[in-house]
């Protein structure tokens, strides 16, 4: 087979449809593509409201805008920069480039890549509608409660960010599932884990970390919305529940985020500083393990936010060690990158000016941030412009200047087409003039004692720093128009290259650029360069109609099986809009809409398994027979499953976390009579052990199990009056759900041949029914015990 | 911040001056690393890749957040927690202070301090999360609805100084400032 017609053969199979087709793309250039384009969106729109907040804060006593208008802006410009812009495009990048660094054809779930996306643009859709609508969240970026609560903020504002964001947080699960398995099982054959590209295990750290660190927030936000809208107590200290949970298991999310954002952007210099240095990387195994540390570790510090909640000394004292000790993987890194450096013979390029950028402003915003972790000097500095300069100098110089590199970097790989290079300098040193123009003087502007989220000030030397933040700012975003310009100008005219412009040796270089639809003409196998795999010298050469990728042992790289992937299909988009009904009846309090959605979205998601190829064992080229994915002995599903009952039992350990937390150290305990399950909680609990002893016969047992919970659920009295029956329901409800969830899944198994999946899902809710069920002693054990 | 007026004011700012001065050595020593690897290339070829990551990453960086962190807590020891036999309730609210003295007495948005002598501030709010601060006698304590949290503070001499909510509050937030006024015969015993 010549390489044109396996190129024609394999396109055909691969390609996206255009027109309408286009709606049910689920290849991973096309939906990483779309994750980073739709991301630079909401930059454009979040640096806009920067723009509104450095023109309301140029002049003293500004009357620009009003108190209420420049809270929904600053509380936007916030989460617009966190949730809709930093996450969706590293997701993106990283969606984009993990097949083809890793030797894939695809990610293992093209179309959950798909429905993340959709939920991620419905999601943020919604947020932005309601900034143009004048109703957007205004609490700030973290959503303090009682501030957030219903009492306090009465209107639709805040129900759009609790419920908005778990809308797009959707994704991010999603993506993190994805990534993990894909890193594991997706890659070239003979690739092991210890000679991944590095930037594969950057982002399994991330992913890692991303699949245990947004369940709380998830949780979180779900029982804030509970509250506002049914009353349930559990932030409010006058009937048991306690503001400082919301801090709690907000910052046991945000703490981790920051390092989810930034070492994706670590990822990117890793793999971009060897290239240009003509050295491989220094210090690999240096690396993974600081990498690995910073994920532990960023888990340890989320106090560092709550230094000043009148949290115990001694406890604030092992925070600001851990939040000082997490510096030291981060030097690793930085001077595994000098060791590259030093032993290579460094060149000069774009990407490099960016990296330069990095090392200015990051390590900048480090240093301040091992300032901030000294308690004495934070309780000074905290919630002053100081921190404000803090977080912009780390997270613009942590994400943004390493992404500017990675553009310049991989733009030609997207495009086929070289840089011009006319405006890129002149764009990088007019964002760096203007970021450090606007943020530098900020500390000083902190340090004299001015505030964040105030929208006027009396001070005249505040004005002058402030006046200079301000120009700086607007100096900033004429840089990024420049920028923009120059990566358009790229795009347009930028000279075709035949291959790998830079010289890299990572396999994303080893295919055609653009990329074709199916990434490589062969798998690789073992040492391989592009050529020899357009002339098909690696595995799964022979097109066969189906889109296949090798699956490989998550250690060594083996190959294990061939992996069948779907082709594109309506349903992710379907499926989104279907969740984008319940979320917009809960939003507009339709509750009786919600679980009809709720249907559909089921209904639609046990559509995603019909046409499931049968398992067969088939040639993989090079005298290799494979079983297909539905053959092997750990098909990708089965991993994912196991992942999916982790974020899951991580947003379960929050719920119980939370509602021990309330029953130790919220006023109000213990209540005043103490609420029980009662009999029905034996129900629920035979429910349970039966489908522990027969998982693969579970429904009945799992009907039985709702059945109980409805009865508890039914009986319980008293939940608006005190958290400690508020938690208990929730629990009640997390059971209930867990149960369905399984009753469904053994329904959809029993026409199965093989249930490994639903057994996985049987055991873990019977252990959630089990804890559910008897958390009412457990809580009154330990209210009791704290009083 | 950097104009203290008391002890707790006082040795924070000195933390400042320490970790400012500490860290523009270190980020010119980073900076200046890249430049002279990056501007001169093959001139650190001779130095073995070990000594840059255990050096770079364990040896400089451990010993440096020791004794920062080292001082730091001590420090915190000195200033922080504490309890002092006079002592003044603050009320934040939507979007005012209240300050109860031990007299029996109330003001509001303006705080009377003894001069020259330690105060415990018992810092409380019947609605949503606000925080205590007087930047130039010492840190912040957050008013928590439900937590009664406390601040030790002193003003060295009698004099007024600015305070103010720290935690946004709602659209208010930016009205609800006070007067400290540390006074020589403060009387309100």
């Amino acid at each position: 087979m010549t390489p044109i017609r396996r190129h024609k053969e394999l396109d055909r199979i691969w390609r996206t449809a255009p027109g309408w087709g286009r709606l049910a793309a689920v290849n991973h250039t096309v939906i990483g593509k779309r994750f980073m384009l739709t991301a630079l969106v909401f930059f454009a729109i979040g640096g806009l409201l920067a723009m509104l907040i450095r023109i309301q804060l140029a002049s003293r006593q500004s009357e620009f805008m009003e108190p209420g208008t420049y809270a929904q802006v600053f509380t936007m410009h916030g989460t617009i920069m966190m949730f809709l812009f930093a996450i969706p495009f590293f997701e993106g990048l990283a969606m984009y480039l993990l097949p083809k660094m890793l030797g894939a054809r695809d990610m293992a779930f093209p179309r959950l890549s798909a429905y993340g996306y959709w939920c991620y643009l419905f999601g943020g859709s919604i947020l932005i509608a309601a900034l143009l609508m004048g109703a957007a969240p205004d609490a700030g970026w973290f959503m303090y409660a009682p501030l957030s609560s219903a009492t306090y903020s009465p209107g639709i504002n805040a129900d759009i960010w609790l419920l908005g964001i778990t809308f797009v947080e959707i994704s991010a699960l999603s993506a993190a599932v994805e990534m993990l398995v894909s890193i594991l099982m997706l890659r070239a054959g003979g690739m092991s884990l210890d000679r991944m590209p590095i930037f594969g295990w950057y982002m399994l750290v991330v992913a890692g970390m991303m699949l245990v660190g947004f369940p709380p927030l998830i949780l979180g936000s779900l029982l804030l919305e509970a509250e506002r809208a049914f009353g349930l107590p559990f932030f409010d200290p006058t009937r048991g529940g306690d503001p400082l949970l919301w801090q709690h298991l907000f910052w046991l999310f945000g703490h981790p985020e920051v390092y989810i954002i930034f070492l994706p952007a670590a990822g990117v210099l890793s793999t971009i500083i060897p290239v240009f240095s003509r050295h491989r990387l220094v210090g690999y195994r240096a690396i993974v393990a600081a990498i690995v540390a910073m994920g532990f570790l960023s888990f340890g510090l989320w106090v560092h936010h709550m230094y000043a909640t009148g949290i115990p000394h001694l406890s604030l004292s092992f925070f600001s060690i851990a939040s000082a000790l997490v510096a030291v993987p981060t030097a690793v890194q930085i001077f595994s990158w000098l060791a590259t450096m030093a032993a290579g013979r460094p060149r000069f390029s774009i990407p490099m000016l960016h990296v330069f950028g990095f090392m200015f402003v990051f390590v900048c915003g480090g240093l301040s941030g091992v300032m901030l972790a000294m308690v004495p000097f934070d309780l000074q500095a905290h919630d002053t412009h100081f921190v404000v300069a803090h977080m912009h100098y780390v997270l613009v110089g942590g994400f943004v200047f390493p992404m500017m590199a990675a553009a310049y970097y991989w733009l030609p790989h997207m495009t086929g087409r070289q840089p011009v290079q006319h405006l890129s300098h002149a764009a990088f040193w007019t964002i760096f003039a203007g970021f450090n123009l606007t943020f530098l003087g900020m500390h000083l502007t902190g340090l004299l004692g001015m505030t964040r989220r105030v929208h006027s000030y009396d001070d005249p030397w505040w004005e002058v720093l402030n006046f200079i933040s301000s120009m700086g700012g607007f100096v900033t975003t004429i840089g990024f128009a420049l920028l923009a310009l120059d990566l358009i100008l790229l795009m347009l005219f930028g000279r075709p290259f035949r291959r790998d412009p830079w010289r890299a040796g990572t396999l994303e270089w080893a295919m055609p650029t653009p990329p074709p639809s199916y990434a490589f003409a062969s798998i690789p196998m073992g040492d391989a360069d592009g050529p020899s795999l357009a002339a098909g010298k690696g595995l799964l050469a022979t097109p066969r109609g189906e889109m296949e990728t090798l699956g490989v042992d998550p250690l060594t790289g083996r190959p294990e099986q061939i992996v069948i992937l779907p082709k594109p299909t309506f349903l992710p988009l379907l499926t989104a809009l279907a969740t984008g009904g319940v979320f917009l009846s809960l939003l507009f309090k339709l509750y009786l809409l919600a679980p009809v959605f709720a249907v559909a979205v089921v209904a639609l998601f046990l559509r995603w398994t019909a046409a499931m190829p049968a398992p067969a064992v088939l040639d993989a080229g090079q005298g290799l027979m494979l079983p297909n994915h539905r053959a092997a002995r750990l098909p990708p599903s089965l991993l994912a499953m196991r992942f999916i009952i982790a974020a899951d039992g991580a947003a379960f350990a929050s719920l119980v976390f939370g509602a021990g937390f309330l029953a130790i150290s919220a006023p109000g305990w213990p209540p005043a009579d103490w609420p029980g399950f009662g009999w029905p909680a034996w129900v629920a609990v035979a429910g349970a052990l039966a489908a522990l002893a027969l998982p693969g016969r579970a429904l009945m047992p799992q009907v039985v199990t709702v059945a109980g919970f409805a009865a508890i659920l039914w009986h319980m009295e008293g939940v608006q009056d005190h958290a400690a029956p508020a938690s208990l329901a929730a629990l009640a409800t997390w059971g209930a759900v867990h149960a369905g969830i399984g009753a469904v899944l053994a329904g959809w198994a029993a026409g199965q041949e093989d249930k490994r999946l639903s057994v996985q899902w049987q055991r873990y809710a019977a252990l959630v029914t089990v804890v559910a069920a008897t958390f009412p002693l457990l809580l009154r054990l330990l209210a009791e015990g704290a009083a | 911040m950097l104009f203290p007026a008391g002890p707790a004011a006082q040795g924070i700012a000195t933390l400042w001056w320490w970790m400012f001065w500490g860290g523009a050595a270190i980020f010119a020593l980073m900076l200046a690393l890249f430049l002279w690897l990056l501007l001169r290339p093959a001139a650190g070829q001779g130095i073995p890749a070990r000594w840059w990551i255990v050096g770079g990453g364990l040896v400089f960086p451990l010993p440096v957040l020791a004794a920062l962190t080292g001082a730091a807590l001590w420090l915190g020891e000195g200033t922080l927690g504490g309890t002092a036999p006079t002592r003044i309730e603050a009320e934040a609210r939507m979007w005012q202070w209240q300050f109860r003295y031990p007299d029996g007495s109330a003001t509001t948005d303006v705080l009377h301090l003894p001069a020259g002598r330690d105060v415990e501030i018992v810092v409380t709010s019947p609605d949503v999360i606000h925080s205590f601060w007087i930047p130039r006698l010492g840190g912040k304590i957050d008013a928590i609805p439900g937590h009664a949290n406390r601040i030790v503070l002193r003003a060295d001499a009698p004099g007024e100084y600015g305070g103010v909510c720290a935690e946004y509050c709602g659209t208010g937030h930016v009205d609800m400032s006070f007067t400290a006024v540390a006074e020589a015969d403060w009387g309100r015993e």
